[in-house]
């Protein structure tokens, strides 16, 4: 660099209070110009995107020249950062919050006995609830952990234990292939095997819809598990084998209990992230308002597919089924959470202490 | 296989022999997945590559039929990339060196919990709450700034336009994007950035100098698996979108090019015969286009260990 640089000590700094001042200035004064000046959306309310641009764009404005002419050049380019990365923050946090109000606010609208104890067998309008939903889910989640989780620590125990040369290469890249498999293209894959299997009339069933799910999921499982087999200390596996313990007893006696907890956690978490999945379940599992509590035959209804046939298939009475949809997406949500914070208390109560 | 013991002398244990067979077998069951992925929808996609396949008057063609909605998927996903970016960049740094220590640990609690929320809340939230919200600063834009072509076009009156589904795919994506990002910042060297402090520069060219350099190859990957996210995300767009069957670059108006994945969610419960062979090859060949931006994606993280600056 040629040009000097600013001596930062030397150089005066804008009081503590000059940020809160400048941008509750800023914004009053962005606020009160579009309301002033009748720029105001067609109800009347100030269009808060408007305000919100502007607001930032005089409070950035301004900070830099204040700045500049108090601080210096690299102290107010400082500023402008601290500024944007504020602002990203809290941009990205509007709408998450915005979310989490809406779906509870509107979920706890439906939120009562009959939505957790009807089904909408024959329901027109208004009454009604997830019952067969909630069921679907249940089963379908069950199933899908029942084949995935296996077959994933499994494949996570041949990565890491057996592991070697060029089938095990192509295991590790596969399983990231299959991690980004779109969700729609495993519901799709689910819905053509079964009808090869079982043809059209029958090739959409409750069963198709969990071998799309655990497609889903089971790269998740392998992905979790061989993190925490991997940072099992080299030491316990030799004072195992010293002791001539045979290797498959030391894995599953030595290896994976002291995994364990990390084990469980990624499995939760990987429930979470698949008892959310709508569209693999919309083509494989399909939908429908009846109770099915077998999964082997006919057309299963699961809650996320609930919440988006109760918006997109809407009667007459508009408002029961969207309140309908709200209700579901709460559920989906606290059940989201609860499974969240499950993982969280076991990674937190069995973590090894040190 | 190795068994500890003796060389030649170790004799195969039967629980051994059968734990490792099965540990491969789980192994290769995951290659034989993904095989089977291919060929059945490739089995059930053949039927639409006939010539004399007959679409229900739905499509010409399969090539004209499609060509819509690659160039929908790709653009959503573009425009949901280029809003997450920066903004992922932001959070990311926010957590990492703005924050205090406390609250930045909530905020990574918080961050995993918004990855998990279900897609098909994302989408209610967007058509019910985000799209009203931002259609009467369409209007405005359309107004004002109609000669930018981007702005063009009969203005859409509910807000379910291609830019309403950008920023829902961007906020859906946010998340994940952000907690890799951040990942890579807290991996910055200690000494690189008390260096840099302890030389005079302030906190934006510390950051200048030692976080984002360090950070670049986390950055990418972050990108494209944000891109790999929205490219494959279905019911957002489906609820979200005014869908039409046209390529076109307006972002505010009611016709819009639609995503792969939400035109499949959309027809495939009505259809039949050879019109969902075609949607299932739609499908495959979203599976296809993510696959190629995985396999871009793993190649930069693989050579991230080359120019990390770490060692």
């Amino acid at each position: 660099m040629t040009a000097p640089i600013s001596n930062l000590q030397a150089a005066a700094s804008l009081p503590r209070w000059y940020t809160p001042a400048a941008l509750l200035v800023s914004f009053s004064l962005a606020l009160a110009s579009f309301t002033l000046s009748g720029f105001t959306n067609p109800d009347g309310a100030p269009n808060l995107v408007a305000v919100g641009v502007l607001g930032f764009t005089i409070f950035m404005l301004v900070t830099y020249l204040v700045s500049r002419s108090v601080e210096g050049r690299r102290k107010a380019t400082d500023r402008m950062v601290t500024g944007w990365v504020t602002a990203a923050f809290s941009l990205a946090v509007i709408p998450l919050v915005s979310l989490t109000w809406t779906v509870v606010e509107k979920g706890l609208n439906r939120l009562d006995a009959d939505f957790f104890s009807q089904s909408m067998r024959n329901v027109v309008g208004a009454g009604g609830g997830a019952l067969h939903a909630i069921v679907g889910t249940l089963e379908l989640t069950g199933i899908a952990t029942v084949i995935s989780v296996p077959l994933g620590i499994m494949t996570a125990i041949y990565l890491v234990e057996y592991g070697r040369g060029r089938l095990a290469k192509a295991v590790t890249f596969f399983v990231d292939v299959m991690t980004g498999i779109p969700s729609i293209v495993a519901g799709l894959f689910a819905f053509s095997l079964f009808l090869i299997i079982l043809g059209p009339a029958s090739a959409i069933n409750g069963f198709a819809g969990a071998i799309s799910l655990a497609v889903l999921m089971t790269p998740v499982v392998v992905r979790a598990t061989e993190e925490m087999l991997k940072i099992v200390p080299n030491e316990l596996r030799e004072a195992s084998y010293a002791l001539g313990v045979p290797k498959w007893l030391t894995i599953v006696k030595v290896v994976i209990p002291t995994a364990l907890a990390g084990i469980a956690t990624g499995v939760i978490i990987a429930i979470a992230r698949i008892i959310g999945e709508t569209a693999p379940l919309l083509l494989a599992a399909g939908f429908t308002t009846s109770m099915n509590y077998n999964p082997f035959a006919e057309k299963m209804m699961t809650l996320p597919v609930f919440v988006y046939t109760s918006y997109a298939i809407q009667g007459t009475d508009f408002q029961a089924y969207v309140d309908r949809a709200w209700a579901g997406a709460l559920t989906l949500m606290i059940i989201v959470m609860v499974l969240n914070l499950v993982a969280r208390i076991i990674s937190k109560l069995f973590s090894p202490k040190g | 296989m190795s068994t500890p013991g003796i060389k030649g002398k170790g004799k195969i244990r039967l629980g051994d022999l059968i734990f490792s067979r099965a540990a491969t077998f789980a192994g290769a069951g995951i290659l034989i997945t993904l095989a089977a992925v291919a060929f059945f929808l490739f089995l059930q996609a053949l039927p639409a590559l006939n010539p004399n396949a007959d679409f229900d008057g739905k499509a010409e063609n399969p090539i004209s039929y499609i060509a819509p909605y690659i160039f929908g998927t790709l653009y959503g996903s573009l425009i949901a990339l280029a809003i997450a970016t920066p903004l992922a960049i932001g959070i990311a740094l926010y957590i990492s060196h703005f924050a205090n220590r406390r609250f930045s640990q909530l905020l990574g609690y918080v961050m995993d919990l918004l990855a998990a929320i279900p897609s098909v809340v994302y989408g209610l939230w967007g058509i019910l709450v985000l799209a009203p919200f931002l259609n009467p600063t369409y209007v405005w834009l359309n107004e004002n700034l109609g000669w930018i072509p981007l702005f063009e076009g009969q203005v859409s009156a509910t807000g379910r336009t291609m830019l309403t589904v950008g920023i829902v795919l961007a906020i859906m994506v946010l998340p994940i994007m952000a907690a890799l990002i951040r990942e890579v910042f807290l991996q910055t060297p200690r000494l690189h950035e008390e260096a840099a402090l302890a030389l005079g520069a302030t906190r934006w060219e510390m950051i200048k100098m030692a976080v984002l350099p360090f950070g670049r190859p986390g950055i990418i990957s972050a990108m494209m698996l944000g891109l790999g996210r929205a490219l494959g995300e279905t019911m957002a767009v489906a609820l979200v979108l005014s869908p039409a069957s046209i390529i076109s670059f307006a972002l505010l108006t009611s016709q819009n090019s639609n995503t792969i994945a939400a035109n499949i969610a959309l027809q495939f419960p009505e259809s039949g015969g050879d019109y969902r062979s075609l949607l299932i090859a739609t499908g495959l060949m979203l599976f296809f286009i993510t696959m190629v931006i995985n396999l871009i994606a793993r190649y930069i993280i693989s050579r991230r260990a080359e120019f990390s600056g770490a060692n």
